[in-house]
């Protein structure tokens, strides 16, 4: 087992990568570094350009134009076959002709091991992911689940300096989806390979990841880890697209560097720390704040609260089980923003058309321009 | 519930109703292909001399075909003209398969199709005799590899023998060949060639251990569909074939029609037909793990 941690280097580096077919552009202009080990995911809508990002590092894919380099070695002209990656691919792609051992054992014909050393690697590979004793059994036999693990080991058994995700998990349902999740984060851990998942599961992406490069139009909008791209998001698109975000228009009254202050409908004034300003853009553009509905809290009649307090109608409301979503229209605004809350024992319930008092915090107010 | 069917009365149960759907096509492959089958096998126990037939059930026609030197000729010459017309249609047969389905735009290839069997437009018989003028001593292939100087006289080894048997029946049966081939090669999951390229192999390799079996139930069907019936094939070596190019189909042919020696063509129908069922037996023992259909 590698350290994960320690070495940072970056294994893929792309500058100024694109991609255009004819008149499409796939992507214009990509420019990142993945490092050694991370668990890094190409987040976006579909036609976002994040699956012929992947190809063209598997290699299946010519660059248009840019610079790809895998492990400090520039990947022009560098066939696919010969690349250090391997896919898993969202179909899987499992041969059908071949048995489970057959399948994994695909890539090993050019490796110089011994028939028996072959045999004990497919074994081991099998075993990792969860499929002892499935070797001899036909390929096509296989459910949704166990043929993505074959794809699994079929990639890993090769060891690849980095494992390529294609939407591995689209196919199979919630719940095998949500074991996968985390066996991929163990396995990924285990083995310390660098892995890059396509996925438009922006909860996938937040449960899996270390960074995410959360990608619109062939471009990367946000490249962070999840905690950041979640707490701050650089734009509104990127918000709207990881989780829920309330928005309210709102202007920067006072900014200088060390005090900002801005003034949001139906929330009031407030102070913003500078941290929360995404880089890059003067507070004084701003035009709007975004507020998360877990941030906020309604409360009942009589409680108090040392937090900031806004007053509004309740819309609608929406029983999850856990949660309670509350639709509420703050007074002097006119779009309803909404707010969860944990249904906990004996907390009151509102109804449609009750008043409600909104708790928040400046801390989590999100700035846009 | 079949007490209210408003069917027929002699239509009420679902076994009746199904008797009756297959009753009429039942009749008809019965007129069509067992009772002809049955007629043939019966004649071949039966003996001729001139016009009267001899129903008395013999071996006779068997003992001869098997003690003369002639039929079992025939029938091992037509086995391997057979074989050979099998390997030229599917060789050249599967490369475009291929080119159609990997290069040819999908908006494009059911035109492509249909181009390949624009020759099936005009008679076989017609086609045949194109050969001739092609492959003939003066014909098209000679002129033209005079006019060009490339040979001094005309080549007289590709008509009246084998080989132009082997053109020519390779010609008329490469559709059958092309389509069962391009059929296998258009259900391969186009992903499975990049997992191929993906773990490690190149071109060739990926085509040797990903494409060509997966293409391989077209193959042995196009094998099958070919060799079968080219077995039987009179026409062609009649018409190209020359004295060394007759085939056993020739034979039944003549004591047939010329030698009025029914019972005899009849055993030798059955003998080819033994033939041609026990090799493809053969064939399809020896292919039949590429023939399971995965799910």
């Amino acid at each position: 087992m590698k350290d994960t941690r320690a070495a940072a280097q970056p294994i893929i580096t792309l500058e100024k990568v694109e991609k255009y077919y004819g008149d499409y552009y796939a992507l214009r202009g990509i420019t990142a570094e993945i490092r050694q080990g991370e668990f890094f995911s190409l987040l976006g809508p579909s036609g976002c350009g994040k699956t012929t990002l992947l190809r063209t590092i598997a290699g299946f894919e010519e660059l248009s134009g840019g610079r790809l380099t895998i492990d400090g070695k520039d990947m022009k002209g560098v066939p696919a076959n010969v690349r250090p990656t391997n896919m898993v691919f969202q179909s899987y792609a499992i041969f059908p002709h071949l048995t489970v051992a057959q399948n994994v054992g695909f890539g090993l014909r050019r490796e110089p091991l011994s028939r028996a050393e072959k045999e004990r690697k497919v074994i081991e590979a099998l075993d990792m992911v969860g499929l002892k004793g499935y070797g001899a059994r036909a390929a096509h036999a296989l459910s949704g689940g166990q043929r993505q693990r074959v794809a699994l080991a079929r990639a890993l058994i090769l060891e690849p300096k980095v494992l390529l995700l294609d939407e591995p998990l689209s196919a199979l349902d919630k719940k095998m989806r949500e074991q996968m999740q985390m066996e991929l984060r163990r396995l990924q851990r285990q083995v310390g390979i660098t892995f890059i998942l396509v996925t438009h599961d922006q909860e996938e992406a937040l449960i899996m990841s270390d960074r995410i490069a959360v990608m619109f139009e062939g471009q990367i909008a946000q490249l962070d880890t999840p905690q950041m791209l979640y707490r701050r998001p650089v734009s509104r698109q990127v918000a709207e697209f990881i989780g829920v975000m309330n928005f309210l228009p709102a202007k920067a009254t006072v900014t200088d560097a060390t005090h900002i202050e801005v003034e949001a409908a139906g929330l009031g004034r407030a102070v913003i720390d500078p941290e929360q300003l995404p880089g890059g853009w003067h507070p004084g553009e701003t035009q709007s704040v975004g507020i998360r509905p877990e941030t906020m809290s309604i409360l009942f009649p009589g409680e108090t609260t040392d937090r900031r307090v806004a007053t509004g109608v309740v819309e609608d409301r929406a029983y999850y089980g856990d949660m309670t979503y509350y639709e509420v229209r703050l007074d002097g605004v006119e779009k309803p923003m909404t707010i969860s809350m944990k249904n906990l024992v004996g907390r009151p319930v509102l109804e449609r058309g009750e008043q409600a008092r909104v708790a928040w915090d400046a801390r989590s107010l999100v700035l846009f321009a | 519930m079949s007490d209210r069917s408003t069917g027929p009365r002699f239509g009420r149960s679902e076994a009746a109703q199904g008797y009756l759907l297959v009753a009429t096509p039942l009749a008809y492959a019965l007129l069509l292909l067992a009772v002809p089958l049955g007629a043939i096998l019966l004649f071949s126990f039966w003996t001729q001399d001139y016009l009267t037939l001899d129903t008395t059930l013999t071996l006779k026609n068997y003992r001869e075909a098997f003690t003369d030197p002639l039929y079992g000729e025939l029938l091992l010459r037509s086995l391997l003209i057979s074989a050979a017309v099998t390997a030229a249609t599917v060789l050249t047969a599967f490369p475009i398969a291929y080119f159609v389905s990997f290069y040819v735009p999908p908006e494009r290839k059911a035109m492509w199709i249909f181009l390949i069997t624009i020759p099936f437009w005009t008679s076989y018989l017609i086609r045949v005799f194109l050969w001739k003028v092609i492959l003939g001593y003066n014909g098209v292939f000679n002129t033209t590899l005079m006019g060009l100087g490339i040979i001094d006289e005309p080549l007289t080894f590709i008509l009246y023998n084998v080989n132009a048997v082997v053109i020519t029946l390779a010609h008329a049966y490469a559709p059958f060949a092309i389509l069962p081939i391009f059929v296998a090669l258009e259900k391969i999951d186009r992903t499975l060639l990049e997992a191929g390229r993906d773990l490690g192999e190149g071109y060739v390799m990926t085509f040797l251990r990903v494409t060509l079996p997966l293409a391989m139930p077209g193959v042995v069907a196009a094998v099958l569909i070919v060799f079968i019936p080219t077995i039987g094939d009179y026409v062609t070596p009649r018409l190209v074939g020359g004295p060394d190019g007759l085939m056993i189909a020739n034979m039944i042919q003549t004591q047939f029609l010329k030698l009025n020696n029914a019972p005899m063509g009849a055993a030798l129908a059955v003998l080819a037909m033994a033939m041609v069922g026990s090799v493809a037996l053969i064939f399809i023992a020896l292919t039949r793990r590429f023939l399971r259909a995965p799910r």
